[in-house]
């Protein structure tokens, strides 16, 4: 493998981590969704750049796969439904932008710290792609904890997914089967959880998991 | 040629064939009392008489069976060889007495319902246990013999005081069930390799022979009873019917037992020598603590209770002894330490049985179980009366009977000390021996009450008044359990010719052949050292009794006299101000009690002139449970109700919980050296 190839691999990698941040410092629906769409570009990039560098070409259905369900459909479904709730206008942070910052510099320290450590014998380039995605692994967690809005917890969690997928390519060979279990995971999980949207949406008349609580009586 | 050990395999599928047959026929009330208890005793004497077989036959060679059932790939295994061959004989035989006075029993039954479908599985679970070759196997046997004798201790679930014996029972067993489930897990180590063939060969590591012996000290030590897990106990054998507490109290603590030495003796391999000290400390500590509380009791069934845990605590003694004996390559004498622990678990279930099958005649006769309420019965029941004293006389360990045996060859192992190599021991040995003579001595004292406030004196309530003798059924049971703890007294080199197998197994070494000695003596080490003939003095006891009976009615009057008896200081003919437990305890309350039970007594005299009564108040406390158990309870408490509210976080916080807890995690993986 040439420099330059391992360069880009690291630049897409390290690209999906610095878009995770810009997820974390979102504080409008719209706009969390819209990084959301540059996040699965981005995936999808570094996938196709993987199935390049590993003459893997089943890679490009999954880079295909994120390009179009996770950039496109998803994020203009997510459009969809807070028109239709009209929630645009909330903001939704329930730590302060600073602190949640601070934190996700800690998350990628540590998880660059523990990856490089338990995977020193590994080939360079899955080391660091490892290391890459359990960084957006924890901050997708980190914005699924960081906020109130149903909606904003649901991108969390398929940025976490992103993470995933991004550590399956890393690794060299790892078969088709899994990479489209996890992509159709990640669409079930959307499904299941807009139905559940729109359930609390008849209910409570709001799509803050905070009403949930009101329903059961209980106060943060 | 099917081998013995699926011919017993064969007993236990149909006891709990029986079980089920138990659940079908009680849809007609009454029915299935005789069917069933008469099926287990067929089966229980069935079982018997093949292990009869094999003792006279070649009760070394073991006998194997594997059932494609269980754990995949691996099956369960069953194994018959010399150990499991004598405790399956306890279990069989309890089995067989306690069908036989369940015959008659039985139809006292309020609801037998509840009782009928459990007992032959409990029977069921308890013969697995011993026949079980494998981890699996052993551990769920064992937690089928804990629930289905769970529910017979809850058979009378209405009444508060089971409902709550249940529950601690249960709580206790669970725990035993985990430190067991711990110690097979060290012993089938990283392998996993689950049958005790395996773990036989393996030899763990001195570490892991040392956690060894802590868990099973936990999880068999709670089932049989070691104090301080003896908490479950005298309050759970007691709540069931007395047939199945006489086949708790005399059997399944022999099950414990039997696992006890089946993994310590058998699966460790070679013992540390200072590992016999703490199991010697336990049982000394279990012995007089147990005979202590039984003092104190008067409720008849829990005092027996008690006096189970006494005689588990002799039994853990000598085992205590035949490990220290053992890691000092004294084979002989290891060999007679362990005889004495096998042949006192046989002789408890002999009079355990026995007298837990009158404490049920009593309770029958007169609905009750309070001493202080009985009195008198050898009017009204001689023959329960009769046989209950034997049992009395053979738990206090009195020649000629068995308890005798048992408990002098316990202490001529005690004697062989001074041949130990080991300081720790040379102290720690004959100070256990003292306090096996005290716990014996207790127990003379704790059954002298037992037999004197229930059937002597004066009834001292109406209870006692319309009571009658028991039922032939129970009857026999009881009585062919007197005339084994008399011939298993006067004939104990047979029972030690017996053993022999399991110790030539266990410790590669056996006691002389005693049946060899002249004139039915037995000799534990050699005949200068010393020796005992029960048959001597049997025929000496019988001689002279009879003499002083000869003497008495020849050269006394022969005219029946009522006179005034010396009254004990009592001239009132009130029978409740007799000679009471509580006052027959109180000697011993007050060398033992204030230390052991913090006793304080107070007497509360009026003031001059005033006209109230003077009182008398005692009060006792159970120390281990308040310092022990107590404690334990108030932090459950405390810890439930601050976790309580981990109930009720919202989703967010949850999700934070988890993120919390895989960062820790992963912080944990990046800084460890």
């Amino acid at each position: 493998m040439n420099g330059l190839t391992f360069d880009i691999a690291h630049l897409l990698a390290g690209g999906l981590v610095l878009v995770s941040f810009m997820m974390l410092y979102q504080d409008r629906l719209f706009a969390l969704i819209n990084v959301f769409a540059v996040h699965a570009i981005v995936l999808a990039l570094s996938v196709a750049w993987q199935a390049y560098i590993q003459d893997a070409h089943h890679l490009y259905v999954t880079a295909a796969i994120a390009l179009i369900f996770k950039a496109i459909v998803i994020p203009v479904g997510l459009h969809r439904i807070i028109q239709r709730l009209g929630i645009h206008r909330d903001i939704e942070t329930a730590v302060g932008i600073g602190p949640t910052m601070l934190a996700g510099i800690g998350l990628v320290a540590l998880s660059m710290v523990l990856m490089l450590r338990v995977t020193s014998g590994a080939d360079p380039l899955a080391r660091e792609d490892l290391a890459f995605a359990l960084s957006i692994i924890l901050l997708g967690l980190l914005v699924m904890v960081t906020r109130r809005n149903a909606v904003s917890q649901v991108v969390g969690f398929m940025s976490l997914e992103n993470g995933l997928v991004l550590a399956a390519t890393g690794a060299k060979g790892m078969p088709l089967v899994v990479e489209i279990s996890v992509a159709f995971s990640i669409l079930i999980a959307f499904i299941v959880i807009g139905v559940f949207l729109f359930r609390i949406r008849e209910r409570f008349d709001s799509v803050d998991v905070g009403a949930l609580d009101d329903y059961r009586g209980e106060h943060r | 040629m099917i081998s013995d050990a699926a011919v017993l395999l064969w007993g236990v599928a149909s006891l709990l064939g029986t079980a089920v047959l138990a659940i079908a026929v009680n849809r007609t009330p009454g029915s299935g009392t005789r069917l069933v208890y008469g099926l287990t005793l067929g089966i229980s004497v069935a079982a018997l008489l093949v292990l009869a077989g094999r003792v006279l036959e070649d009760p070394v060679t073991p006998s194997t069976a594997v059932l494609p059932v269980g754990l995949p790939w691996i099956g369960a295994h069953f194994r018959l060889d010399a150990l499991s061959t004598f405790f399956l004989g306890v279990i069989d035989f309890g089995g067989a007495m306690a069908s036989l006075y369940g015959l008659g029993y039985g139809s006292h039954e309020p609801s037998p319902h509840r009782v009928l479908p459990f007992f032959p599985a409990f029977l069921a679970g308890m013969n697995l246990v011993v026949l079980a070759d494998d981890a699996f196997t052993f551990l769920l046997s064992w937690e089928f013999m804990s629930l289905s004798s769970w529910a017979l201790v809850i058979v009378h679930h209405r009444e508060r005081e089971n409902a709550r014996a249940g529950y601690i029972y249960l709580v206790m067993a669970s725990f035993g069930t985990l430190a067991l489930l711990l110690a097979l897990g060290l012993l089938s180590g990283p392998g996993g390799n689950y049958t005790f063939e395996a773990m036989r060969a393996a030899g763990p590591t001195p570490l892991v022979a040392t956690f060894v012996l802590a868990l099973m000290l936990l999880g068999a030590g709670s089932k049989a009873g070691l104090v301080p897990l003896h908490v479950w106990l005298p309050l759970a054998h007691p709540a069931a019917p007395s047939h199945v507490s006489a086949l708790m109290s005399g059997v399944m603590t022999k099950v414990a037992v039997y696992g006890f030495i089946r993994v310590i003796f058998d699966l460790l391999g070679e013992p540390t020598w200072w590992s016999s000290i703490i199991v010697l400390f336990f049982g000394g500590l279990t012995a007089v603590l147990g005979i202590l509380y039984a003092l104190m009791e008067k409720d008849l069934k829990r005092l027996l209770a008690y006096s189970t845990i006494e005689n588990i605590g002799v039994i853990f003694v000598s085992l205590g002894l035949a490990l220290a004996f053992k890691a000092n390559a004294m084979p002989s004498a290891a060999a007679l330490a362990l005889t004495a622990a096998l042949f006192h678990a046989l002789n408890h279930s002999f009079f355990k049985s026995l007298l837990f099958f009158g404490a049920g005649a009593v309770l029958t006769a007169t609905g009750e179980r309070d001493m202080e309420k009985l009195g008198g019965l050898i009017h009204r029941m001689p023959q329960t009366s009769f046989v209950f004293l034997v049992g009395c006389v053979a738990i206090s360990s009195l020649p000629p009977f068995n308890g005798f045996v048992s408990e002098w060859l316990a202490f001529q192992a005690v004697l062989q000390s001074p041949d130990l190599p080991q300081w720790g021991l040379k102290v720690m040995v004959p100070a256990v021996g003292g306090l096996l003579a005290l716990s014996a001595a207790l127990a003379a004292a704790c059954f002298v009450k037992a037999f004197g406030i229930t059937f002597l004196g004066r009834p001292r309530s109406s209870a006692v008044e319309h009571a009658h003798d028991a039922d032939r059924y129970s009857l026999a049971a009881m009585f062919i359990l007197a005339v084994l703890c008399l011939l298993a007294g006067i004939l104990p080199g047979l029972v030690i010719d017996g053993l022999s197998p399991v110790t030539l197994s266990l410790i590669g070494s056996r006691m002389p052949v005693q049946m060899a000695q002249p004139w039915l003596s037995i000799v534990p080490i050699a005949a200068s050292r010393s020796s005992y003939n029960g048959l001597l003095v049997f025929v000496f006891i019988a001689i002279s009794a009879s003499a002083a009976v000869y003497v008495i009615h020849r050269f006394a009057s022969h005219a029946l006299r009522r006179g005034p008896a010396w009254g004990c200081g009592f001239a009132d003919g009130v029978a409740g101000s007799q000679y009471t437990g509580v006052s027959f305890a109180q000697p011993i309350r007050r060398v033992f009690g204030t230390f052991v039970f913090r006793a304080t007594e107070r007497v509360e005299m009026p003031a001059p002139g005033e006209t109230r009564p003077a009182r008398f108040n005692l009060e006792v406390h159970d120390v281990i449970w308040e310092t022990l158990y107590l404690p334990i309870g108030k932090a459950l408490d405390f810890a439930t109700d601050h976790l309580n509210h981990l109930q009720f976080l919202t989703i967010r916080r949850y999700l934070t919980l988890v993120f919390l807890f895989l960062i820790v995690l992963l912080l944990v993986l990046a800084l460890w050296p």
